[in-house]
């Protein structure tokens, strides 16, 4: 358990303090958030509309950012030439390294994400929703992307190929998400399209290593 | 079928059987696609449709081995994780490429039905959307495995990500339907038979043979190319070994 423990705040410390963690994460969505008005339109209403929508895409690229060095770091120094050696099997350390991506980069985000949708005008009471899908729809993204970085390893131009492969796997979060918080500001229920992420993220969870260890397990052979 | 993977993952067994095979698929394809499209384009015009009900004969098909291939490509690819099997793989790499032109034959032909009858090119609805990520599905296995240079490696990681694929398709499916859906339901395989009179159904159907003959002869030239590439990849290994 505490081998355990320390791979997680192995993960996490890596993932919060090099290449940026969640500084850069949060900056990119902020970015995104900043250019979207930019792009369509400043009036309210039509700014309103899309507002949650336009949060929660950008949300889903942001946690694309960071992948890239989820497995690579690891890869390219040997230190998972070892964690595959050590006794914890490769599917939990797989695990632990996902957790900790979520830990870094996946909540802050999802604290940026209600202040992104504010900005862009959605009402104040979607706020706390939006924080949970965004909890939740970050657990699904990232160990969806863990699957795209870890079978990436290897390759030529490895990050740009992780987005090219784990983007469609993210249309049944973003959708499930995306439908719940559209439900809830227009008033319909939207507890089914919540819970169906939650379904999708346990999913993730649970299959996700298992692909994962395999994508390392042929990389380092 | 259970028989066929076993009866061909001998290399010479298959070579010998795919040297006529192939051939013979394709002259069936030809055959069958020449009667249907005949068929297809004497039929009467659709009260609603028109001349455009023509564009079925060849979309459904198209859309059918869109699917097709990509369950071709899912059980070749867990063949070649669990058994290490070199035909295998060349199978699911010979697949992939047709699969993502059949899915795009669809995309553009249902594009080229949907101005005249919906009044745009696309819209956002749940069966075309579908079909739109199982494009892009393609295309991430296809740039996936060009991008590696070992072929060992990148025959494995490309069987994870098909398996991968193969567990997300119907999620993906059913969450786009969930979504929105405003295209209309199959009529070929609706509750108490086919909902379409002869004269459709006959050349729809013939057109579906000759699609699926045309796919089994193009992937059985591809895996047989794939195959004379590698012994002649080992062939030069060898001469410059010696």
């Amino acid at each position: 358990m505490s081998r355990l423990l320390a791979l997680l705040q192995r993960e996490t410390a890596l993932a919060w303090g090099r290449g940026g963690g969640p500084l850069v994460a949060v900056g990119f969505y902020a970015g995104v958030a900043t250019l979207l008005p930019l792009a369509i339109g400043p009036e309210p209403q039509r700014l309103a509309a899309i507002a949650t929508g336009a949060a929660w895409v950008a949300l889903a690229l942001a946690s694309l950012l960071s992948l890239d060095r989820l497995f690579e770091r690891d890869f390219e120094d040997g230190a998972l030439d070892l964690l595959t050696l050590s006794p914890t099997p490769l599917e939990l350390t797989c695990f632990i390294k996902c957790l900790g991506q979520w830990l870094a980069t996946g909540a802050p985000l999802a604290v940026a994400a209600p202040v992104a949708a504010i900005g862009l005008g959605a009402s104040l009471n979607l706020a706390p929703l939006i924080f949970a899908c965004a909890l939740l729809g970050g657990l699904a993204f990232a160990f969806m992307g863990g699957i795209g970085a870890a079978l990436s390893l290897g390759a030529r131009r490895g990050g740009l190929l992780t987005a090219v492969i784990v983007l469609p796997l993210f249309v049944p979060p973003v959708i499930f998400g995306g439908g719940a918080l559209d439900s809830f500001a227009n008033g319909l229920p939207w507890r089914g399209g919540f819970a169906l992420l939650g379904a999708y993220a346990a999913m993730a969870v649970a299959l996700g290593p298992v692909a994962m260890a395999a994508a390392c397990r042929n990389a380092l052979s | 079928m259970t028989w066929a993977p076993a009866f061909l993952s001998n290399p010479e067994r298959f070579m010998a059987f795919s040297r006529w095979a192939a051939p013979m698929f394709g002259v069936i394809a030809v055959a069958l696609g020449t009667v249907g499209l005949y068929l297809g384009f004497t039929a009467p015009e659709d009260y609603q449709q028109g001349q455009t009900v023509r564009i079925m004969f060849i979309h459904v098909p198209a859309a059918q081995l869109s699917m097709f291939a990509y369950a071709c490509l899912g059980v070749a690819s867990f063949l070649s994780l669990i058994f290490r099997h070199a035909l295998a793989d060349a199978a699911a790499q010979a697949a992939a490429p047709l699969g993502a032109a059949f899915t795009f034959l669809a995309l553009i032909t249902g594009a080229l039905w949907g101005r005249p009858m919906w009044g745009t090119w696309w819209v956002w609805d749940g069966r075309l959307t579908s079909v739109l990520v199982l494009f892009l599905l393609y295309i991430a296995y296809i740039a996936l495995r060009a991008s590696m240079d070992d072929e060992v490696k990148a025959a494995r990681a490309g069987a994870i990500l098909a398996l991968v694929g193969v567990i997300n398709l119907p999620i993906i499916h059913y969450s786009v339907e969930w979504w929105n859906s405003l295209h209309q339901g199959s009529s070929l395989f609706a509750e108490g038979g086919p909902a379409m009179p002869a004269v459709f159904l006959v050349p729809l159907l013939l057109m579906s043979l000759a699609y699926m003959s045309a796919f089994g002869s193009l992937w059985l030239v591809r895996i047989r190319g794939e195959v004379w590439r590698r012994r002649a990849e080992a062939a030069a290994l060898r001469m410059a070994g010696t």
